[in-house]
Formats: C-alpha cells, sequence, structure tokens
C-alpha cells in the first residue's frame, strides 16, 4: 500500500488505474470528468510505456480501447453520461469479442445534455448491457475515494480473468470529493496471466482473428450461450455488498454510490433517535447482490431504495425479493443531491407509518 | 520436370472467395498476401477488417485481425498500433465504411499522422447491404436509393475523401488506383507495397484507394464493369499519386514495369 495521500476522486481513477496496469487511455472531453482525461495525459507520459490520446469523439475513443485491448494491453477510457452513450456501440462490441477493458461513468443529469451535477440516472444504461444485444457489463458502484481506489483495481482483474468490459459507475460527487486514500502496490505487468488469444502478429504460430460477425445464427446463437455462461460464473464469484447496522433493523434502507453515502449519514441520524434502521449498500451493480438482498429479508419487512433518479434499481430490489418485502422508493433526479436530514425524515416518516400500520393489524 | 511458376501466396490462406464473380476484392486481398511475402512483414501484419463485403478477410488473409465497428477502423487500428509500434498496422475498408460513417475517425487518424496503412476499396455502391448509394456514387449512377440516377440536388455530390485527406498534415502517401487491368492491378501492387514501405519507414498515415469493380450491384458484366470505371468513374476520381512526402522510389523500381 502506498501512504495516506488526500486527493480528488478523478485523479484518484487515474493514479489506481496506471497502479494497477493501465498504459492505454483514450477519452474526450465532458464536465464533470475532466480532470481524470488531464491526469491520464499527464501520467502516462511520465510513464514511458504509456499512451494517451485525446480522441476525436467519444466513439473513436471507446473504439481505439478496442483496439489496444486487442493487443492484451490493459486499456481504459472514461468520460460522463452523454459520452457515455456514444460509447455503447463499442461497449457491445468489446463483449461480443470478449476484450478486456475499463469504462468509467462519472454520471450527470439527464437526459439529454441535461447538466453537469451529480446523478444516478444510468442505472439501467449500465446494469442492462447498454448497447445493442444480448449482453451484460460489470458494474463496480464505488461511494468513497478509497473505494473508487480499490474498485479501479479490481475492474483491471475483473476485466482480464472476464474478458470482458467493466463500468465503473461513479458520479459528480465522487469525482469532486477530497478524501484521503491509499493505493495498492503498482502491478507487475509481467506476471500477468499471459493472453492467448490477442493479437500481436502470427509469428511462430497460426494467425488469429477476434470478430463478432457471426453470420450463421447457430454459431450466434452459441456465442451467446457462451456468454451467459460466463456471466453465471462472474455472478457466482463477483458479487458485492455492504450491510450496514442491519441485524436487528425494522427498515432497511438501500442505496449505492453517493446516495449511499447519504443515506449511511440519514441512517446514524434516525439511529440515535432510537429507529432501529440499517443499510445494504450493492458494490456490484451488475451483478446484483440478490442474496444479500433475500438474506436481509428474513428479518426486514420493509425496504427503503433511496436513488438519485426516478426508480432503477428499485425494479432490481423488487425483482430480488419477488414479493417477500415491502418495497418503497425515495428518489431525486436531475442532479439534486439530497441532504441526510431530508432522508433522515423520509425515513422515520416511513418508519413511523409501518409501524402505525402493524399495530393496527395486531 | 516441372517448374512451378505460379502458386498461392504464403499468406493467403487455402480458401474459395465469397465474393462475387468479377468483384475486385479477391484481386486485391492476393495482392495483400504477395506484399506481406515479398516485403516479409506477414508475421508482423494485424489488420483490421470493416463492416461490409470485406468484413470476412480474415478468411483469406492468414495474418492477425480484429474486425472493428462500421468505419471505426482507423480508431482500432490506431489503438493497436501505439500500443505495437514495430507491428505493422492496416485496415481494409470500403467506400461506404471509411467516407460516410467513419469520415471522422478516418480524417483524425490521419491528422494525427497515425503510421498506419489504410486500403480504401472504392466500388461507388454499398455492397453487403445490396447496393445502395454510397459516398462516392458518382453523379447519375443508379443504385437502390437513386434510381434515377444520383441527382446532386437531392443525393449531394460524391465525396473525394482521399484529396480531403491529402490536406491533413498527418498523411504521408496517398494514391488512387484501379483494378480494371493488368496495368493497372500492376500499378495498384506498387502503390500497396509504397503504402506499406511507408509505414516502415515510420512517415506517418498511407492509404491506396483502388477504384473496384462491383458487377452485381452495378447490374453489368465484369467487362463492362471495368470499362465503367476507366470511361466514367475516373472522370470524377482521376487515378493518381495524390499525396507523397517521402519521394523516394528507389526500392520500386526493381518491380516489373509497364507494358
Amino acid at each position: 500500500m502506498s501512504k495516506k495521500l488526500l486527493m480528488k476522486g478523478t485523479h484518484v481513477i487515474g493514479e489506481a488505474a496506471v497502479r494497477a496496469g493501465c498504459r492505454f487511455y483514450a477519452g474526450y472531453p465532458i464536465t464533470p470528468q475532466n480532470e481524470l482525461t488531464e491526469y491520464m495525459s499527464e501520467t502516462m507520459a511520465a510513464l514511458g510505456d504509456g499512451t494517451f490520446i485525446q480522441a476525436e469523439s467519444e466513439l473513436a475513443a471507446i473504439n481505439m480501447v478496442i483496439g489496444a485491448a486487442m493487443t492484451g494491453s490493459r486499456a481504459m477510457t472514461s468520460s460522463s453520461s452523454p459520452g457515455i452513450s456514444l460509447k455503447q456501440e463499442g461497449i457491445s462490441f468489446l463483449a461480443a469479442q470478449e476484450l478486456p477493458a475499463v469504462v468509467v461513468n462519472t454520471m450527470r443529469g439527464g437526459p439529454g445534455l441535461g447538466n453537469i451535477a451529480p446523478s444516478q440516472g444510468d442505472y439501467f444504461q449500465a446494469t442492462r448491457g447498454g448497447g445493442h444485444g444480448d449482453y451484460r457489463t460489470i458494474v463496480l458502484a464505488p461511494h468513497s475515494v478509497q473505494e473508487l481506489s480499490d474498485l479501479t483495481t479490481k475492474a483491471f482483474e475483473y476485466a482480464d480473468r472476464y474478458r470482458t468490459p467493466v463500468i465503473i459507475l461513479a458520479d459528480g460527487m465522487m469525482g469532486q470529493m477530497l478524501e484521503p486514500v491509499e493505493f495498492a502496490d503498482p502491478v507487475d505487468l509481467n506476471k500477468l496471466p499471459p493472453k492467448n488469444w490477442k493479437l500481436d502478429g502470427a509469428r511462430g504460430r497460426a494467425s488469429r482473428f477476434i470478430r463478432s460477425l457471426l453470420l450463421d445464427p447457430a454459431m450466434e446463437e452459441e456465442l451467446n450461450w457462451k456468454l451467459v455462461r460466463k456471466y453465471q460464473t462472474i455472478t457466482r464469484e463477483i458479487v458485492q455488498s455492504e450491510t450496514y447496522l442491519t441485524e436487528d433493523a425494522d427498515l432497511v434502507v438501500m442505496a449505492y454510490g453517493t446516495a449511499a453515502r447519504i443515506a449511511k449519514g440519514a441512517v446514524k441520524r434516525v439511529r440515535s433517535l432510537g429507529l432501529k434502521v440499517g443499510l445494504l449498500r450493492p458494490i456490484t451493480l451488475w451483478p446484483f447482490p440478490e442474496r444479500a438482498v433475500v438474506e436481509v429479508s428474513r428479518s426486514v419487512k420493509d425496504f427503503l431504495v433511496f436513488e438519485m433518479n426516478t426508480g432503477q434499481m428499485v425494479e432490481d430490489v423488487k425483482l430480488s425479493l419477488e414479493g417477500r418485502s415491502d418495497v418503497h422508493f425515495y428518489g431525486r433526479p436531475g442532479g439534486t443531491v439530497s441532504t441526510p436530514d431530508e432522508i433522515a425524515k423520509v425515513i422515520s416518516s416511513l418508519y413511523h407509518r409501518q409501524n402505525i400500520k402493524e399495530g393496527q393489524n395486531v | 520436370m516441372y517448374k512451378k511458376v505460379f502458386q498461392r501466396p504464403k499468406y493467403l490462406k487455402n480458401a474459395v472467395f465469397h465474393y462475387c464473380p468479377g468483384c475486385g476484392h479477391s484481386i486485391i486481398h492476393r495482392l495483400v498476401a504477395e506484399i506481406f511475402e515479398e516485403l516479409d512483414i506477414g508475421e508482423k501484419a494485424i489488420g483490421v477488417p470493416p463492416a461490409g463485403c470485406a468484413v470476412l478477410a480474415y478468411n483469406y488473409l492468414d495474418v492477425d485481425m480484429g474486425e472493428a465497428p462500421h468505419g471505426r477502423a482507423a480508431a482500432v487500428a490506431t489503438g493497436i498500433k501505439r500500443m505495437l509500434p514495430d507491428r505493422i498496422v492496416f485496415s481494409y475498408q470500403g467506400d461506404g465504411d471509411i467516407a460516410a460513417i467513419g469520415t471522422a475517425e478516418t480524417i483524425h487518424a490521419a491528422n494525427r499522422g497515425e503510421n498506419i496503412t489504410v486500403i480504401f476499396v472504392n466500388n461507388g455502391v454499398y455492397g453487403m447491404t445490396g447496393g445502395q448509394m454510397a459516398p462516392t456514387t458518382v453523379s447519375g449512377q443508379s443504385s437502390t436509393t437513386t434510381p434515377g440516377g444520383r441527382n446532386i440536388p437531392r443525393d449531394g455530390f460524391p465525396i473525394d475523401l482521399s484529396q480531403m485527406l491529402a490536406i491533413a498534415n498527418g498523411s504521408a502517401y496517398i494514391e488512387r488506383t484501379s483494378v480494371t487491368s493488368p496495368k493497372n492491378i500492376r500499378q495498384t501492387k506498387r502503390a500497396l507495397t509504397k503504402a506499406f514501405k511507408t509505414q516502415m519507414d515510420g512517415l506517418g498515415f498511407s492509404l491506396v484507394e483502388i477504384l473496384s469493380p462491383c458487377p452485381t450491384n452495378w447490374k453489368l458484366s465484369s467487362i463492362d464493369s471495368c470499362k465503367w470505371i476507366e470511361d466514367v468513374v475516373t472522370k470524377t476520381y482521376p487515378l493518381k499519386v495524390i499525396k507523397d512526402i517521402g519521394g523516394k522510389d528507389d526500392d520500386l523500381a526493381s518491380m516489373p514495369a509497364d507494358e
């Protein structure tokens, strides 16, 4: 581990990526994540063996990443919501061609051009594949600057291990926040497992090709099933969540990223008032921590999902619970950031309402 | 005793081309394979095929290849070349791919001076999708979306991408050739050889635009297709060296001269 440093979220992603062995970065300016692109331009130049390209478009950036990934290099691009929409073509190709890459989305208010304030409007886009075709991407949702670093390290590991694109789903708040952080030691690129699929010239071996066009429907079907089997493995192996004060809780709040950060503050507040409330925070949004939700539901009747959107993850919570518990939702879209006080009021209002209802039932 | 006078080039797979009779792709594939052998770069070559008729180029060219999304070959090739600067990286693209949906990627790769080679096969139609108007369809030319012929006020002008790329400071060598006759095929091979040498010398972006027949979609015989290129298409797209910053052709002097 490095010594403890005080750093901005966007810079932390860049530093963690370089330490994870990222040697190719292509990006295009968009707020609120320009500091990451700027950090990569300086850091890649200082590395000697690193490549930085300011691309002419988001499309070009993701396609440059496809090319770099084909050579077996650890590659990354980053953007914010409207730019991520443009990258979806390339993300679909990365998934189909089974290429590892890391894509950072520092979400902002939308739809359309929206604004540059923190938002969580891209949950569906990230967790449902986002581009065309039947695929998923691993989606990691950090809720602190330290986690931005830790999950960036993991993103590169997962991308290589499963040969699939990994999305780091942050938001403007995470990106702009200054917090202490400790970094993992730099990866020794020579010690990584060999990539026996990469393109580096057919010297002393048969030529290779990496494609996604499969005109024969039987072959395309087999690719789709192969991806499904891979996604099942990923779901078994990497799903991750955090529980906070859920053991004795009557009500559990579910939130991720910045919303989870706010919700944690709110839970602390209502706990000090004697309300038995906990927090369940998905860290992997895909795969979704279904089992953790079901586990918590054994002793909890009410879930409150809080998101910085009009209700997206709430659907995954309902799908996980399959009617086992009641699911309530509170959301603020468009780049509005709730305070812990606001969420504490929502929690206590719901808490008391549900208690009254239970009292009537007795 | 027999003497072998003709054989499949080393870097062409033993496969039957899927291309239509009279199509130029088979000729161009063979030229590329011959050049890989002659320049001894087949083991260093990494190709990027397009979306289009030549998407299956990896079924024929026996070198590493990675497929790009439609139009994005220059960006994918950029990523490959930047990570492996000592390899020979090329894209193989049609006119719809490179001059419509991929215009931005191509112009900016040229302008950055990416040290890659682009093989631009111009047949004036979207072949794989059934013969719609391409950005390069010449004025008056019929296609499935220009049934009365390309009408400039409605459909716009045919684009001269090679000329546009020549303006970019990062482009080093750009030539337009055709494959309509043995003479033109030899010139195409010279141009492609020079393009790959441009990359080997690290001079920057090189591109050969090859006017190529599409008898199926043009609804002409193979011979009439070649005649159409020579009589009509070359009026819009004249065969010539469009840009050459290197200039020295010494190595090419040893190649067979035109008859």
